[in-house]
């Protein structure tokens, strides 16, 4: 228990810093840390994230610990048609997500006022939506299933 | 943008594959009138999801991106990042712009529409809707649209000349136009500096002296139409503070509760605002007021006072009252929206509303009550002028998948070989040219730590393009 509020505390403080490469470093330190646990280190680096499309079709995607949701979307070029439109920068409701409950309070940090604004203008808006943009992985997000909302396409095909 | 470039790239590979493998496939040539946010969305999703397809935008300046361009604020630079996007469209090999070309002008929509299998009108909505109430004619009572067009540098509204130096403004209307209006009005000189922002407007706007910027509205808190983050903006401008009138929030707070989530944020930040009434010596005041109507615009020639109806809201609407607010001001704005004008008499134009008869952006015959088929609206030209670019954006690409429908379906006939506009017999600008354009004005903005520097006329822009 101890150890995982740890972990948190130090990927918390990566996120902030996320370009800074002394805490890249601290970042590894934290693989170290935990690897006694099962899953070899290869695997621990990288996080699964699946997309679940209004259609019910699921995309399965590898993300890096650090990465955004909206990042794992554009370097896997998960087809999603107008996705990110402002680029990750808070301008838009382009990148919503729609999380499980139990995965919506696990988050880590809660919606900033300026995320919540531009959620409000977002179609099929849930009490468990967030900004994909605004996510950033971290280990305990292994395995995450997200809702992409309707889209034209889904609606249609 | 090396995200953006991958994600393109990858759709270009896909399609380059399908027409290799579809070779013998018959081509697709449509056609989409006006470069803003629904005509380049649209080429998007139709050049994606058609592989055999080629789309060519047609645009009547030189100069693409409609009101991304000419709309957006110059402090909101993030909102632009959509042309990164529309730049990989325009990049696709089977796309072509073909601008400085008007439709209704220098070619008939039937003589477009013989070069084409589809054609898609999106030239948006680009005239204001007017008072008509007295006094409106009078100097210095100007359209939100010139004077945005005045500060990002349409062709044409550089000779604007806003008298700046009374006091009190008044901008009649509350959509996110007149807060952007408001808040390039009250933002401090240096923070409007360092953005694209045309330099006669930032010469003019740094002898400002605009002090109280009224935002008039003629329904309540409840009906308020500019949306949270540009309110929250506005809380945040430096040096300005926001005052309300409590009389306009009487048993407002008793109704917070009971509100769909969107509307019970905006209007939780409006109370918080009100509570804290701030005041602060020597700063500027935002001051936006509920329940008004405008009656009538009063001055020797200058605007020097607005008359406004006091009106009492009844099932979401305003209904007016017999009394009458007076309020001093030197500058009076309107921006009570936008309206589409028809290009071309062969368009089935509804001149009420301003937009094209359509459904599900499905052009309606004139005569008829059904579709003209290959004929096709997206964006605020079909919808009416309402919503953010998100809006528009699944506009666009909902009506650009009913057009893949009707190819599917074989509704739209493709076999003949229509042969697209032939761009010799006009004086294009092509996208290398807009390049240079581009090119020319980022230049320029460097000289003065700007993002660019824009061109100011049609003129100016052909000859960089002949240079």
């Amino acid at each position: 228990m101890i150890r995982l509020i740890n972990s948190r505390v130090v990927t918390n403080l990566a996120k902030q810093f996320v370009n800074n490469t002394s805490l890249q470093s601290r970042r590894k330190g934290l693989d170290i840390r935990t690897l006694c646990t099962s899953l070899p280190k290869l695997q621990k680096e990288e996080v699964e994230v699946t997309f679940v499309r209004a259609s019910g079709e699921r995309i399965k995607a590898k993300g890096k610990v650090g990465d955004t949701l909206l990042d794992v979307v554009v370097n896997n070029n998960i087809d999603l048609d107008g996705f990110g439109a402002c680029e990750g920068t808070l301008t838009c409701s382009t990148c919503h997500l729609i999380f499980s409950k139990p995965d919506f309070d696990k988050l880590p940090e809660k919606p900033s006022d300026e995320e919540l604004d531009m959620l409000d203008l977002a179609y099929d808006l849930t009490d468990t939506s967030r900004l994909g943009c605004q996510i950033t992985l971290s280990k305990d997000l292994n395995g995450l299933e997200v809702k992409v909302p309707a889209t034209v396409n889904d609606a249609r095909s | 943008m090396w995200k953006w470039t991958k994600i393109i790239g990858n759709v270009n590979q896909r399609i380059f594959k399908a027409n290799y493998s579809e070779s013998k496939a018959k081509t697709i040539k449509a056609c989409i009138v006006g470069s803003g946010p629904a005509g380049f969305y649209s080429a998007q999703y139709i050049l994606k999801h058609l592989p055999n397809s080629h789309v060519d935008i047609i645009e009547k300046l030189p100069v693409p991106f409609g009101l991304v361009r000419f709309g957006v604020a110059p402090d909101h630079p993030e909102v632009k990042n959509v042309i990164n996007t529309f730049t990989k469209t325009a990049e696709h090999p089977n796309f072509r712009f073909i601008g400085n070309v008007s439709v209704g002008t220098d070619i008939t929509l039937q003589e477009l529409r013989n070069c084409y299998d589809i054609v898609l009108l999106a030239y948006g909505a680009n005239i204001d809707a007017k008072l008509n109430i007295p006094g409106e004619d009078k100097r210095n009572v100007l359209s939100a649209r010139e004077f945005v067009g005045w500060y990002n540098g349409q062709p044409n509204l550089d000779k604007l000349n806003p008298d700046l130096s009374g006091e009190s403004a008044v901008l009649l209307g509350q959509g996110n136009v007149a807060v952007d209006v408001a808040r390039i009005l009250l933002s401090t000189i240096d923070d409007l500096r360092k953005t694209d922002i045309t330099e006669h407007a930032l010469e003019a706007l740094s002898k400002s002296r605009v002090k109280k910027v009224y935002l008039v509205g003629r329904r309540g808190p409840l009906q308020a139409a500019f949306t949270i983050k540009e309110l929250r903006e506005m809380l945040k401008l430096p040096n300005v503070d926001t005052n309300w009138r409590s009389s306009d929030f009487v048993n407002v707070k008793e109704q917070v509760e009971s509100l769909p989530r969107p509307r019970k944020r905006i209007t939780e930040l409006m109370i918080k605002s009100l509570e804290e009434n701030k005041s602060n010596e020597g700063n500027k005041n935002f001051l936006p007021i509920f329940y008004r109507s405008p009656l009538q615009i009063n001055g020797e020639s200058n605007v020097e006072s607005v008359d406004l109806t006091i009106t009492k809201v009844v099932d979401n609407k305003a209904i007016p009252t017999e009394d009458v607010e007076n309020i001093p001001a030197q500058l009076v704005c309107r921006s009570i929206g936008y309206k589409s004008v028809c290009i071309d008499d062969a368009i089935n134009f509804d001149d009420k509303r301003g937009m094209i008869k359509n459904t599900n952006g499905r052009v309606l015959q004139k005569d008829a009550n059904t579709p003209d088929i290959g004929l096709y609206v997206a964006g605020w030209l079909g919808t009416g002028p309402t919503g953010v670019i998100l809006t528009t954006m699944n506009n666009a690409f909902a009506v650009s998948q009913t057009i893949i429908d009707d190819v599917h379906s074989g509704a739209i006939k493709c076999d003949s070989t229509k042969p697209g506009l032939d761009p010799k017999k006009y004086n294009v600008v092509t996208w290398s040219d807009w390049e240079k354009i581009d090119k020319r004005e980022i230049e320029n903005g460097k000289k003065s730590n700007k993002p660019r520097e824009k061109r100011l006329s049609i003129e100016e822009m052909m000859k960089i393009v002949k240079s």
